[in-house]
């Protein structure tokens, strides 16, 4: 039981939710930025569920992996970000449906 | 002893002209390929003198070659009488015909080309002669095939010269096919391939009176050599074979190459010698092709057809000695026949350079401008045609007394066969040289280099008979009947002579006889003229029918239907998978996004599931 009395499943609950947010505006959203967002609302949510875990089994690994998931989703966001950016210029448009060529 | 050295040399010399000759100056592609072949020949007579006097066979074993469960075959040689004979032929009669090279192809393409192909030649069939098991004979069989290819097609640009050389090749393919199957059934029965063993382990066996192994293994081994020596059934090729620069028709379309076939009998005596009946198929094939060569040889018109179907008839005299038993005759006849036949053919080249013209009724007159060229012929002519006392008589005459003594009928046909083959020798020389020049200006007499080769085998070709090679081979061989009935002789001299004699009048005294004859005889000389027709019985019956097989079963069928359908099928199919695999691959970014929600939703599933069942 953590001090502030909050229990385990709380977190997990949350954790879930916030997950299960960023998946579906993951796949229901079509505007670039949104899913990039959603994409690190996801990463956030599995960080949390780490970072709780860690913390009611009073282990450390779970607080390293957060800290891995933090430089991936930093370094992500900045290839991500020059990507869309690219994508933007050339395009004109973030709608996700009309970059599509590298289907053929 | 070193006898490897023997093959080596020229060996060395093919791979310095080959890989240097073309950026060398003639003078140093001379040098080696000359010094290669004269090197090997000094080096025969310096192991002959050493092991004198042969009595038995000198075996020197380098290293193995095949190893596989009890069977070691080596890389080994030896040199026993039989084999110094031939030793003596390859290296004497090939330096002379390398020398005279010089000359003949002083103005062709590719120089260096032909001097590394003819000294590998060398280096062939000094292992095919020396070889001390059968696979080693096999692999000289082998490479002394692949120069005659190559040297048939020597001139590469003329379709002519590459089919008949593709036509060599494929021939002698036929005769190999019958060649290897008689080693395996040796290595079936003897479980060895070595000389000694095998033919130690031959003679313990009883003669075969019918058809057993030994008799099948002389007829498969006959069927490799009708093709290697050009008999019946497989002589095809050796006219066609013509096609090749002279020197080459003389090294290995008369001297040595053909000759492969008669050695390889005479080796395999033990073999005939119990079983009967391969030996007389031998005889009688040598009979046959003998005979019929010889009226072929009557009627052409190409100076060099006319000495190709005489080298066919006289290899058939070789293979009649060896089939009545006279192994030793018929390798003297092989000692003979290198001299005349060799300088027949040289002497046909020296013509040849002085006009730029094989055709025997576009020459004519030229004993004045070729002199040396001309007594030279003249004598290989009498040699050839059994002239008393000249090298071809004594190796005839003993072939043809040996005949009689196993059959009569033998001897007849064999003597009717002597008088053809003086009537069409002296044909050649004196439409050639007598008589009135026919169309051409300018002619002259060949250079040292060409005609010294040809004085000297001029002289042996007179007095090489004088050798006593068939005494000396006597020991290899069980003695057989040999009579010395002198009217047969007499009678086999007079064929000769009169063959000369109605060569004389028929193409020098009654000039024009020759063409009234051939009117008169009408149907018969159109047959004999085109060769029995047998190169389109062949085209007809053999050819023709493979091709069309080829065509429209192995191509049209297999080819296109199997294979090709099988490929194509298979590319088909993997273009169809990838059809249907592709739409999964929509470039929709938010489908990959639910392809791996429900990816890993199914997992999850599985996990819980899997988990649940634990």
């Amino acid at each position: 039981m953590s001090p502030a009395g909050v229990p385990l499943s709380w977190y997990l609950v949350l954790a879930a939710f916030l997950f299960t947010l960023g998946a579906a505006g993951f796949v229901f959203r079509r505007n670039i930025i949104t899913m990039f967002m959603c994409i690190e609302l996801m990463l956030n949510a599995v960080n949390l569920t780490f970072v709780a875990l860690a913390y009611h089994t009073h282990q450390v690994d779970g607080l390293v992996l957060a800290f891995f998931v933090m430089v991936v989703a930093a370094a992500e966001a900045a290839v991500g970000l020059a990507i869309i950016l690219t994508v933007f210029r050339n395009r004109a448009s973030l709608q996700i449906d009309e970059v599509q060529s590298l289907r053929d | 002893m070193l006898l490897w050295l023997i093959p080596a040399f020229p060996l060395l010399g093919f791979l310095l002209n080959g890989v240097i000759g073309r950026r060398s100056p003639k003078s140093f592609v001379n040098a080696v390929a000359i010094g290669a072949v004269a090197a090997s020949f000094l080096w025969t007579l310096k192991t002959l003198a050493a092991l004198w006097p042969l009595d038995t066979a000198h075996l020197e074993q380098y290293f193995t070659w095949i190893q596989a469960g009890d069977v070691r075959i080596g890389f080994d040689l030896a040199v026993d009488r039989l084999s110094a004979v031939m030793l003596l032929v390859v290296t004497g009669v090939g330096l002379l015909i390398h020398i005279y090279s010089i000359g003949y192809m002083a103005h062709e393409g590719g120089y260096y080309r032909f001097f590394a192909y003819l000294n590998l030649f060398m280096f062939f069939m000094l292992t095919l002669v020396m070889a001390a098991n059968f696979l080693l004979l096999f692999v000289g069989w082998e490479g002394v095939g692949l120069c005659s290819y190559l040297l048939i097609g020597f001139w590469f640009l003329r379709s002519s010269a590459t089919n008949a050389a593709n036509k060599a090749f494929i021939v002698n393919r036929i005769g190999d096919f019958g060649f290897s199957l008689g080693i395996y059934l040796i290595y079936i029965h003897f479980r060895s391939l070595d000389f000694a063993p095998v033919f130690a382990a031959v003679s313990e066996r009883p003669v075969e009176s019918g058809v057993g192994p030994l008799t099948l293994i002389g007829l498969l081994l006959l069927v490799g050599a009708t093709g290697k020596s050009a008999q019946i059934p497989l002589y095809v090729w050796l006219p066609d074979a013509m096609e090749g620069p002279t020197p080459v028709s003389a090294l290995i379309h008369a001297a040595t190459m053909v000759t492969a076939g008669v050695y390889m009998v005479a080796r395999c005596s033990a073999i005939y010698l119990h079983a009967p009946l391969a030996l007389e198929t031998v005889a009688v094939i040598g009979l046959a092709t003998a005979l019929f060569a010889a009226t072929i040889g009557v009627t052409q018109f190409d100076i060099k057809k006319v000495f190709a179907y005489s080298t066919i008839s006289q290899l058939g005299y070789m293979f009649l000695g060896a089939g009545v038993g006279a192994f030793g005759a018929g390798i003297y006849h092989l000692w003979t026949h290198a001299f005349f036949k060799a300088l027949l053919f040289l002497g046909a080249g020296s013509v040849i350079h002085a006009l730029g013209e094989q055709d025997l009724r576009k020459m004519g007159g030229l004993r004045h401008k070729t002199p040396i060229t001309f007594w030279t012929l003249v004598a290989a002519a009498v040699s050839i045609s059994g002239v008393p006392f000249t090298a071809g008589f004594f190796s005839k005459d003993e072939i043809l007394l040996a005949a009689y003594h196993h059959a009569p009928w033998m001897y007849w046909v064999g003597t009717i066969t002597a008088g053809l083959t003086a009537f069409y020798v002296f044909r050649a020389i004196f439409l050639a040289f007598l008589g009135e020049p026919r169309g051409w200006q300018h002619a002259h007499e060949s250079p040292p280099v060409m005609t010294v080769p040809l004085i000297l085998l001029a002289i042996l070709s007179l007095v090489g008979g004088l050798a006593p090679v068939s005494r000396f081979l006597a020991p290899m061989f069980p003695p057989h009947e040999a009579g010395h009935e002198m009217h047969l002789v007499v009678i086999s001299v007079g064929a000769g002579l009169a063959g000369i004699a109605l060569a004389w009048l028929f193409y020098v005294a009654r000039p024009g006889l020759a063409e009234r004859t051939a009117a008169r005889l009408g149907a018969l000389y159109q047959l004999v003229y085109n060769k029995y027709f047998v190169d389109e019985i062949y085209q007809a019956a053999v050819v023709q029918p493979v091709i069309r097989g080829a065509r429209s079963m192995l191509w049209q069928k297999v080819d296109v239907g199997l294979i090709d359908g099988a490929v194509n099928g298979l590319g088909a199919r993997a273009c169809a998978a990838g059809d249907v695999l592709r739409r999964i691959q929509s470039g929709n970014l938010r489908s990959y996004a639910a392809w791996v929600l429900l990816g890993s939703f199914l997992l999850l599933l599985a996990a819980g599931l899997a988990g649940g069942a634990r």
